[in-house]
């Protein structure tokens, strides 16, 4: 972004005031400021890399990446993000199978610990698990994700790109598509969402939109077009492939029927609203590769500014 | 100093002077005087005037406390409880009484095991009822031979953990059991409701992002129950109950003359599902934070999927614990039991929807009626009731303070205050989320069969 060539040195940003939080659990835990100092950092960052410079910011510290569940995207963009600060990164062996063999995750993460690894990257399928994790270790932690509860870092990159093409989000229409009940993107993502004054439009068949309806900010719609119709921006969910049976809808088939998305449908929304979708995509499921290809889509865009955001992330913990 | 007895150490002997006696089955509620002669009560005024006189002013006495739903974990696993920690564990807590459910390492379901804990419990803190395996190997298929274990003094069966999946063999069993004058106690959930659900759902269950178990899975069993226990004359005794629908469902069954009784534990009566979020207020106080507005409280770090929150059937609704408390003060609700749950911490310190669900209750149960006592949403006479009277009429006891009658009985303290830590506790375990907490109400003593099996400083009168 432009505005930031104004703003001062990065250095200075990431030692401002002190930054009050040891992890990054979720983004309920940032005040409204702290949104701001997040996403005004992430531009930084963005800026730096884009006129190739490198930082120290985390030279001679260890960034160890757990990731307990399987995910590409996510993990080369804090690998990429930690290395672009001088960090030392590693990869910790933990399994999600791992309380079945009756490794305790926080015995693998104490061990691991003592190797000197200062903060850990925690992706894990029960949802809560970097809370234990916070509560167990001296290790600062990053939740990159928990089971169907929090996924912080995602919500910041979509913050961005989101403010990236629409400016502010203060009175912004933002629709949510696909099976919200088991998305940790969507969760952080409202919380983050309604605390920039968006409001969120949660849509999907029944079962997936249900238990949302009392959340502040938050409306509901079973029907594509009435939750697609004037949305300021639009994201879509991956669908989990095995969650048809009794879990919702009848079959995929009829899911991407009556709630995929594709340009005309996407024609309801506001005029040049973007796409965004956390990937990865089940192209032909919850949306079309046209669509997923269209000038609508910042897609792209979203990964890029998550290395943005990862790196302004690990700065304020850090500092 | 705190001492515990047995039940077979030498009769006691005493004058309780001048505390307040409450006992529901006398409508007894007065400032007086209680003595026990050689382990029977007696009339004060007939009692030797050389007994120990020991100073009640202040003090709260009433009926021995009878606990329907314990986990003594013996035999099987002798370090997260055995019978003789859990029965001081009782002790402790006000309780002459304790019925061990059969879910152990093996399960009670034959003659053999239930004498085993007949036998280990002989000389226990208190006295210990069985309640059976309602099936082989806990399997849901083939009925336990109840015939050769009534002599054994069982109480009940079950396959508590689960319910008696098959209707048919729940049919069958209550059928069996209904002139024998047992229940069959039931864990009222419909398996494949309950699949994957670690919390109760709801409006936090959501936030936090947590499987939720709804209360149809709840309903659906009791309503079966009730069904086949009218059907078949038989008794079914449904433990602890945690939805105001299946208690509705109860109310209905009762004014229409089936035997259907019921229990709920401390728990379900004044925690709440947002206990998980990291709340600790208890169901009757004024809804702030999580309780308030699930959705925009931050989580706190420290609190947040506390696994010590983990328990079967999960933390009700706010409103279902308002619910609930209104079914004892009314009596739709028999009794208040534990359903005691020690686990060991490495099963514990995991991930929420790893951990074992349960959590211990023997020594904390009557402190957090109190607190709803304190609180105003039961009276002291409804709680005497729901925790010792009526639970010990259900499994064939007495429990009164009239004199002839052997002594089964506790004494209070109800304005002091104690902090539940673990050095506190007499269980060999420590997952209760209310670790850390004050809670009012101390036993000063606990008599089971005419015996002190529990004594924290009483002091001697002249």
């Amino acid at each position: 972004m432009i505005e930031s060539l104004g703003t001062p040195p990065v250095a200075d940003h990431a030692k401002a005031p002190t930054w009050r939080h040891r992890h990054l659990l979720d983004v309920d835990q940032l005040d409204h400021a702290e949104i701001e100092r997040c996403l005004g950092l992430a531009i930084e960052m963005r800026s730096l890399r884009d006129r190739g410079e490198r930082l120290d910011l985390l030279r001679s510290q260890i960034v160890g990446l757990a990731f307990a569940e399987a995910s590409t995207r996510t993990r080369v963009s804090f690998e990429v993000a930690a290395a672009a600060l001088g960090a030392q990164v590693v990869d910790l062996p933990i399994e999600a199978s791992s309380v079945t063999k009756g490794e305790s995750l926080i015995d693998t993460l104490r061990t691991l610990e003592r190797t000197g690894v200062g903060t850990i990257v925690l992706r894990h399928a029960a949802s809560g698990a970097p809370y234990l994790a916070a509560r167990s270790v001296g290790a600062r932690v990053v939740n990159a994700g928990d089971g169907t509860h929090a996924h912080p870092t995602q919500a910041l990159l979509d913050a961005l790109t989101l403010r990236d093409a629409l400016g502010t989000l203060e009175g912004k229409r933002v629709a949510i598509v696909g099976d919200i009940g088991h998305s940790r993107v969507a969760r952080s993502n409202i919380h983050l969402l309604t605390a920039l004054g968006a409001t969120v439009r949660l849509v999907g068949p029944p079962a997936w939109v249900r238990g949302f309806e009392d959340w502040p900010g938050v409306s509901i719609s079973h029907e594509l077009e009435e939750g697609l119709r004037d949305a300021d921006a639009v994201m879509a969910l991956r669908v989990q492939l095995e969650r048809d049976a009794g879990g919702g809808v009848p079959t995929l088939r009829e899911y991407t029927a009556r709630w995929g998305l594709d340009e005309e449908r996407m024609a309801l929304a506001a005029r040049d609203a973007p796409l965004l979708h956390p990937g990865p995509t089940n192209e032909g499921v919850e949306i079309t590769p046209e669509l997923a290809a269209s000038p609508r889509s910042l897609i792209g865009r979203q990964v890029s500014n998550g290395v943005a955001v990862r790196m302004a992330v690990l700065a304020l913990l850090a500092s | 100093m705190s001492a515990f007895g047995r039940v077979t150490d030498a009769p006691a002997s005493f004058v309780l002077v001048g505390a307040r006696i409450v006992d529901p089955s006398l409508g007894t509620d007065a400032v007086g005087d209680l003595a026990v002669v050689a382990g029977r009560l007696v009339d004060p005024a007939a009692a030797p005037t050389d007994l120990p006189r020991l100073v009640g002013a202040g003090l709260l006495a009433m009926p021995a406390l009878c606990d329907l739903h314990a986990h003594l974990r013996e035999p099987g696993d002798g370090r997260t409880e055995t019978i003789e920690s859990g029965s001081r564990a009782a002790a402790h807590g006000g309780y002459a009484t304790v019925c061990a459910m059969p879910n152990t390492d093996p399960p009670l379901d034959e003659r053999a095991r239930v004498a085993l804990v007949v036998d280990l419990a002989r000389d226990a803190a208190c006295r210990v009822r069985v309640v059976a395996a309602a099936t082989r190997g806990r399997e849901g298929e083939r009925m336990t031979e109840v015939g050769e274990l009534i002599p054994l003094h069982i109480v009940g069966i079950s396959d508590d953990g689960a319910a008696v999946a098959s209707a048919r063999v729940a049919r069958g069993i209550l059928a069996y059991l209904a002139p024998l004058d047992l229940p069959l106690i039931e864990h009222a959930e419909e398996p494949s409701l309950a699949v994957g659900a670690v919390m109760r759902s709801g409006r936090t269950a959501t936030r936090l992002g947590l499987s939720g178990w709804p209360g149809s899975a709840e309903l659906s069993m009791v309503e079966r129950d009730i069904g086949l226990a009218k059907e078949t004359g038989g008794w079914v005794h449904l433990t602890h109950l945690s939805t105001a629908a299946a208690l509705e469902a109860v109310r209905r069954a009762r004014a229409r003359g089936t035997r259907v009784t019921c229990d709920v534990t401390p728990h379900h009566l004044a925690l709440t599902d947002a206990w998980v979020a990291g709340d600790r207020g208890f169901a009757w106080e004024e809804p702030t934070g999580a309780v308030a507005d699930p959705f925009r409280t931050p989580l706190d770090p420290e609190l947040a999927y506390d696994s010590a929150c983990r328990v079967n059937p999960p933390l009700p609704t706010r409103e279902d614990a308002l619910a609930l408390l209104e079914g004892v003060a009314d009596g739709t609700i028999d009794a208040i039991a534990t359903d005691h749950a020690p686990h060991p911490r490495e099963r514990k310190a995991v991930e929420f929807a790893a951990a074992a669900p349960g959590m211990i209750g023997l020594e904390t149960a009557l402190s957090v009626g109190l607190a709803a006592v304190e609180a105003g949403r039961l009276t002291l006479p409804d709680l005497v009731v729901a925790m010792a009277t009526r639970p010990a009429a259900l499994i064939g006891e007495e429990r009164s303070l009239s004199p002839g009658a052997l002594a089964d009985l506790a004494v209070v303290d109800p304005q002091a205050r104690w902090r539940v830590e673990p050095d506190a506790l007499a269980s060999s375990s420590t997952n209760t989320p209310l670790l850390g907490m004050e809670l009012p109400g101390v036993v000063r003593l606990t008599v089971a069969s005419g015996r002190i099996t529990y004594r924290d400083g009483l002091d001697s009168a002249r």
